[in-house]
């Protein structure tokens, strides 16, 4: 639906994943991306556990709203690093939300040490589907690993976000919040998995 | 150049509510920052040391916040702006010289910034520190965004040079790292917009600008003078009352005989709801950012003529009760109402949705709250202490000495997470050194061995005076000083044993062992905790003497790999792997739990247990217990297998 206007009130994002895996700048990208746009934004975030392991959650409401925060069944959007923590977070979307999730899992700690099973793949993509039928998965990490660096696939998931036509974000802005929020060193590959996933997301997601 | 220190500009800026602050500082010409970390204040004092090199500004981690707020008290005193900031709890150990520096007075700005943490994010409580200003007698002001927070710490050093003493500025979590657009201002002596402001001359370094003229008997708190002072203060809150009433800081949306009033990121929750609910013709909002003195007259104004009143604040009562008593005051017919079943919690957050659930049940229109999606029970994702960090170690090799039947007191940082299985070495924690002497009074009471653990961060913060007392009343006790060699649970910030710092290897300007031994203690070891049968050995020997009276310390020194990296980009040289000997005793993953492991069944049960090696550090301890781990080396980069 390229091009399309929507009627455009407000947009909230809720990003969800695992420490490590750069959901807080992702959370900037699209903070950035709407500023450029001239559109108002604001975001929150939880810092504190970011590098022990756990889960790291933030969002971004863009758009004619107040809050940063998501109260349960209100997130438009569901950014998801990881399997488990998608559904985890299934509680905050509604059935009318895009869900965009990586399909790498990462083993929680309770899990590897086996007093916990991770959850079967297919019946984890079967209970969201169940609720939410807009659901876009992808390996992440295998399109940024084509695209340069598997450190990228944060860089991905908003390509796929920003091709998925949900936001009223030009091309230009996300241009933009690319070189406002990188350094210049990595701009570059950045933008390769940016592309990467845009791509995806305008091919139908798959 | 620092983000912080570009020119003003009509474009906004994305900044954190912490980094609103710190510009906000800049702005007003703010010189002297000195903060102890705490989340969620943290990035303030991390921003202004990043950005320090650059401009002439001191700023210093301080020991504590109540050395932090009296350095900064002294600053203030000499005439030089400055700032200290610190979370809720930290007001605590700050509360004696908040108290009296409310007396004493600046003679210079002097911003406080406390950051509350509802819903315990990342803390041990959550306290209302609004009662704090109101105890002490000291302005407070309230922002909701961080554009807000920007433009209220230049309005708490106006009012903290106009009434001559400190002022308070009070955030939540959600507004200290809540990320929006700020306009950016000017910074003084920057008008041109090219150099950086207030730049270093060739001397480099800060330079001393203040000056002192000697008063002692308004500075010096002796009874005589604190009951003139006491006076002067109530004098001083009579003008600040008046300040309020007119300030801009409070002010009202919308229209109608219905009313509701909140201060903070509640204000944000209660203009979404009023729009969801459709409620702008009929419900007035009442916004207040000058939070202390409560401006009582603007809440009478507003009070009148209303039939019903919603108080949404986070936490305590704190403006409810007030309206209540202004209400009372005037013989208002209005029904005022804020915490209570059904209406606003006083525990933990609120958000749009809480704050529309209430709405509607006190204005009594229908809201339909939206379908919840339930999911199933789910493996929990809890932080853990990294692969290869000491603290696991030492942990390890102190179960294996003292066992389950010690008491373990514990401390606040990384380590606290020795709570979670397998290790489970804390059995009380209270607060920031409560390890120390929480064990003293333990060993007085019980006849079993008591084990504390405190980190070196906070050891210094607040364990030195619980190890003065428990030496001087021959406590007896194990204190195991955790020295990573940072303050590695905020975000690695610098305390006064450092060893390592940007410029490599240094030696402390504090040396840990040394001030041990200068509190009196004279049974004292330092091991490196990854060499396990050594730390074992020492440990040994400390509890076979603890049945003498006194304190043992045991040093358990090894740095925290995450700082060492970065401070010294040391390459990995080895992984290790479980080889075909392993008879899956699983004494890993039941005693030392690391992330690394990952225990595997294979589709037709074969069961194995593997080391991730793109988390394996290579410290070695798994291997020292078991002869089925051995090290592989690594080239040059890693290999993963994630």
């Amino acid at each position: 639906m390229a091009g399309e206007t929507r009627a455009f009130d407000a947009v909230r994002i809720f990003f969800t994943g695992v420490g490590g895996q750069g959901t807080l700048l992702a959370t900037r990208l699209v903070g950035e991306a709407a500023l450029a746009e001239g559109i108002s934004v604001t975001m929150s975030e939880i810092h504190g556990m970011a590098q022990r392991g756990g889960v790291v959650e933030s969002s971004v409401v863009i758009g004619n709203a107040f809050s940063p925060t998501i109260p349960d069944g209100e997130a438009d959007i569901l950014m998801a690093f990881e399997p488990l923590e998608a559904l985890r977070a299934l509680p905050k979307c509604h059935a009318q939300s895009l869900i965009i999730a990586n399909t790498a899992p990462i083993v929680p700690f309770t899990v590897a040490i086996g007093q916990n099973t991770y959850p079967e793949l297919a019946a984890l993509h079967g209970l969201i589907k169940e609720k939410v039928s807009d659901v876009i998965w992808l390996d992440a990490v295998e399109l940024a690993r084509n695209a340069g660096s598997e450190r990228a696939s944060n860089t991905v998931l908003v390509g796929v976000l920003a091709g998925s036509g949900r936001l009223p974000l030009g091309k230009s802005s996300w241009e933009e919040a690319l070189k406002r929020t990188l350094a210049p060193r990595i701009v570059g590959i950045n933008r390769q998995a940016f592309e990467a996933g845009y791509a995806f997301s305008r091919a139908g997601g798959v | 150049m620092h983000e912080l220190l570009q020119p003003g500009s009509e474009r906004k800026q994305l900044l954190l509510g912490n980094e609103a602050i710190v510009r906000g500082a800049l702005e007003g010409g703010v010189r002297f920052v000195a903060a102890y970390p705490g989340t969620p204040s943290s990035e303030i004092i991390d921003r202004f040391y990043q950005l320090a090199p650059e401009v002439q500004i001191y700023v210093e981690y301080s020991v504590n916040e109540k050395v932090s707020m009296e350095t900064a008290a002294a600053a203030a005193l000499s005439g030089v702006k400055s700032l200290c900031a610190m979370k809720h709890v930290g007001l605590n150990v700050a509360a004696d010289a908040f108290m009296t520096l409310a007396y004493v007075g600046v003679k210079a700005g002097m911003v406080v910034v406390v950051a509350d943490d509802p819903f315990l994010h990342s803390s041990q409580n959550e306290q209302d520190n609004r009662f704090y200003a109101k105890m002490a007698g000291v302005p407070m002001l309230e922002p909701a965004t961080p554009e807000e927070a920007k433009s209220m710490t230049l309005e708490a050093l106006a009012l903290s040079e106009k009434y001559r003493m400190p002022c308070m500025l009070r955030t939540t979590t959600r507004v200290n790292h809540c990320r929006g657009p700020v306009a950016l201002g000017e910074l003084p002596g920057n008008g041109s917009g090219s150099s950086p402001p207030f730049a270093k001359g060739g001397q480099g370094g800060f330079q001393p600008q203040g000056t002192f003229t000697k008063d002692p008997f308004n500075l010096v708190v002796i009874p005589m003078v604190g009951r003139k002072l006491r006076l002067a203060l109530l004098e001083k809150l009579s003008r600040l009352q008046a300040e309020a009433e007119q300030s801009p800081l409070n002010f009202t949306v919308g229209e109608g005989k219905w009313g509701i009033i909140t201060s903070g990121v509640s204000y944000l929750y209660v203009r979404d709801a009023v729009r969801d609910l459709g409620l702008e013709q009929r419900v007035k909002v009442l916004k207040l950012g000058f939070t202390y003195p409560q401006p009582r007259a603007v809440m009478r104004n507003f009070l009148r003529g209303l039939t019903r009143v919603l108080v949404v604040e986070e936490l305590e009562p704190f403006l409810e009760e007030t309206v209540r008593i202004v209400a009372q005051e005037s013989a208002l017919r209005v029904l005022v109402a804020g915490k209570g079943d059904e209406l606003i919690p006083r525990a933990f957050e609120l958000d749009a949705a809480k704050v529309k659930r209430a709405m509607s049940n006190f204005f009594g229109v229908s809201y339909q709250s939206p379908k919840v999606f339930s999911i199933p029970q789910l493996p929990q994702r809890p932080p853990n202490l990294c692969p290869g960090c000491p603290h696991r170690a030492t942990y390890y090799s102190v179960r294996k000495i003292f066992g389950d039947d010690a008491i373990y007191p514990t401390d606040i940082g990384c380590y606290t997470l020795g709570i979670l299985p397998p290790l489970r070495m804390a059995d009380v924690l209270i607060c920031m050194g409560s390890s120390v002497a929480t064990a003293g009074g333990f060993s007085k009471v019980l006849d079993r061995p008591v084990v504390a653990f405190i980190g070196d961060s906070t050891f210094f913060h607040a364990g030195l005076t619980g190890l003065v007392n428990a030496v001087s009343h021959d406590h007896r006790f194990l204190l195991v000083v955790l020295d990573n060699g940072t303050t590695a649970m905020t975000g690695h910030q610098p305390h006064p044993g450092v060893e390592l710092t940007p410029q490599g290897k240094v030696q402390p300007k504090v040396n840990l062992e040394s001030i041990i031994r200068g509190c009196g203690v004279t049974r004292l070891a330092t091991v490196n905790p990854l060499q396990v049968k050594k730390t074992q050995e020492v440990l040994q020997d400390l509890r076979e003497h603890m049945h003498e009276p006194g304190v043992s310390v045991l040093i358990s020194k090894s740095p925290c790999p995450l700082f060492e990296n970065r401070m010294l980009s040391k390459k990995q040289k080895v992984v290790f792997e479980v080889d075909a000997s392993c008879d899956l005793c699983k004494k890993c993953l039941e005693e030392v739990g690391c992330p690394a492991f990952v225990w595997e069944q294979s589709a037709a049960g074969d069961s194995r247990i593997r080391i991730n090696a793109a988390l394996c550090s290579g410290c070695s301890v798994c291997a020292q217990m078991c002869k089925s781990i051995k090290p592989r080396r690594l080239d040059d980069s890693k290999g993963g297998d994630q």
